[in-house]
């Protein structure tokens, strides 16, 4: 009897602690919303933060992109030279980066890089209580501090997005046409009648709009509601991964089912 | 100062570069170049059979793409298919005389509606329609039609 009460106890205190992170984190958002004006009034900012989370994560997705890219080539050129349709090659690469991989993996590199760093630098403000410093002084942290850091978030995220798929054409373009003789005019004359620019590249830029919003959202409210210890942090840390990964691949099936089903 | 100097430099490259890549898929990747919607008029052409002709199938004159497909309806009075067609603005001396048949770009290729130019004076214009259409070949009829044929020889 007892250990049935302890079950339903549990169950019923995880529930309850769930829905109130979910709270917490979108009250949250709306305040990082809010504070919007901040960034009008500082843009120097969120100048820093663009850089902190965009610039130094470049290499990353360039040279990340065209590794896929390369692979997609190769992959792509084996499986369709069984069909005799090499010249489709091009299509095959820029749909898949386009559509999918691009933003997709985008986001997973910019949860590993950025997320990981945004959640561990907030946590140990809030740990080293530098944010009730701020409050302290009348300064709103959440304006100050993370809502410069969701925008440099929001504005990097389809760039970077947009590098690694162009990146990743550019892959695929030198192992097809430079090492496995695609010829050069159809990979992109064939790239260019089937790639669709509202279809694929719209529909491609939203959903890294919205993985942008996403991960940083996590990163940035993992950081803020961390229990402020050194175990705590690395907690933290972790949870920002995992769960950007997970809100990543399953808003991910969602937006492609809105998408491009029919 | 001149490390903040050099930040907004670096993320004036940064936000140059994407927008230069989001160029770069909007030019050279995607259909932008050939795009030009709207810019035309558009004919009807009915089919006995529209085969595979998806709405955005190109149409084409001497294998130049002169227009895309831009709807497909069934007639439930007459049983036909009606597709409109929308021809670019600058191809505005087509005879209305004629011929939409139905191809297929290769064995296994996307299909599409070719144009063959007729003699007659008058022009097409917007909302006219193509009297002249030939159906898209089904394999299957095809099929059938020959195995029928090289029967009809075996019993004679």
């Amino acid at each position: 009897m007892k250990s049935i009460t302890n079950f339903f106890a549990s169950l019923g205190s995880n529930v309850m602690s769930a829905v109130q992170k979910l709270g917490r984190a979108h009250m949250l958002f709306f305040q990082m919303v809010m504070g919007m004006d901040e960034i009008l009034r500082r843009p120097s900012l969120l100048i820093k933060q663009l850089y902190y989370v965009g610039v130094l994560s470049v290499i990353l997705i360039s040279l990340s992109g065209f590794f896929v890219g390369m692979v997609l080539g190769l992959q792509g050129y084996y499986t369709l030279s069984q069909f005799g349709a090499e010249a489709t090659l091009g299509v095959m690469v820029a749909a898949s980066l386009v559509r999918e991989l691009g933003p997709v993996v985008t986001a997973l590199l910019f949860a590993g890089r950025a997320g990981s760093a945004l959640t561990a630098e907030v946590g140990l403000m809030k740990a080293t209580e530098q944010l009730s410093g701020l409050e302290m002084m009348a300064v709103n942290p959440v304006r100050r501090v993370l809502t410069p850091r969701l925008f440099g978030g929001i504005f990097s995220m389809p760039l970077l997005a947009a590098m690694f798929s162009m990146f990743g054409v550019l892959g695929g373009w030198f192992v097809g046409v430079g090492l496995l003789g695609v010829d050069d005019g159809t990979y992109w004359s064939q790239m260019q009648t089937k790639i669709d620019l509202h279809e694929d590249i719209y529909n491609g830029v939203i959903k890294s709009i919205v993985f942008g919003v996403v991960c940083t959202w996590i990163a940035l409210f993992e950081g803020y509601d961390s229990t402020p210890t050194s175990e705590g942090l690395s907690r933290a840390t972790t949870r920002t991964v995992v769960h950007s990964a997970f809100a990543i691949l399953g808003l991910d099936f969602i937006l492609t089912a809105i998408m491009f089903g029919e | 100062m001149t490390h903040q100097r050099h930040l907004e430099m670096m993320v004036g490259v940064f936000v140059a570069a994407g927008i230069v890549a989001l160029f770069f898929m909007a030019l050279q990747v995607s259909n932008l170049g050939s795009i030009s919607d709207e810019e035309g008029y558009n004919v009807t052409a009915r089919f006995d059979n529209i085969g595979g002709i998806k709405v955005k199938a190109p149409v084409t004159m001497a294998g130049v793409k002169v227009g895309r497909v831009t709807n497909i309806e069934f007639d439930k009075e007459t049983f036909e298919a009606v597709a409109t067609l929308n021809i670019e603005k600058r191809y505005d001396q087509i005879p209305d005389d004629t011929f939409a048949k139905i191809f297929t770009a290769g064995l296994l290729g996307e299909q599409y509606i070719g144009l063959d130019a007729g003699g007659s004076d008058i022009y097409l214009e917007e909302g006219s329609s193509l009297q002249l259409t030939q159906s898209a070949l089904v394999l299957e009829e095809v099929i059938g039609q020959f195995l029928f044929s090289k029967a009809q020889e075996g019993s004679e």
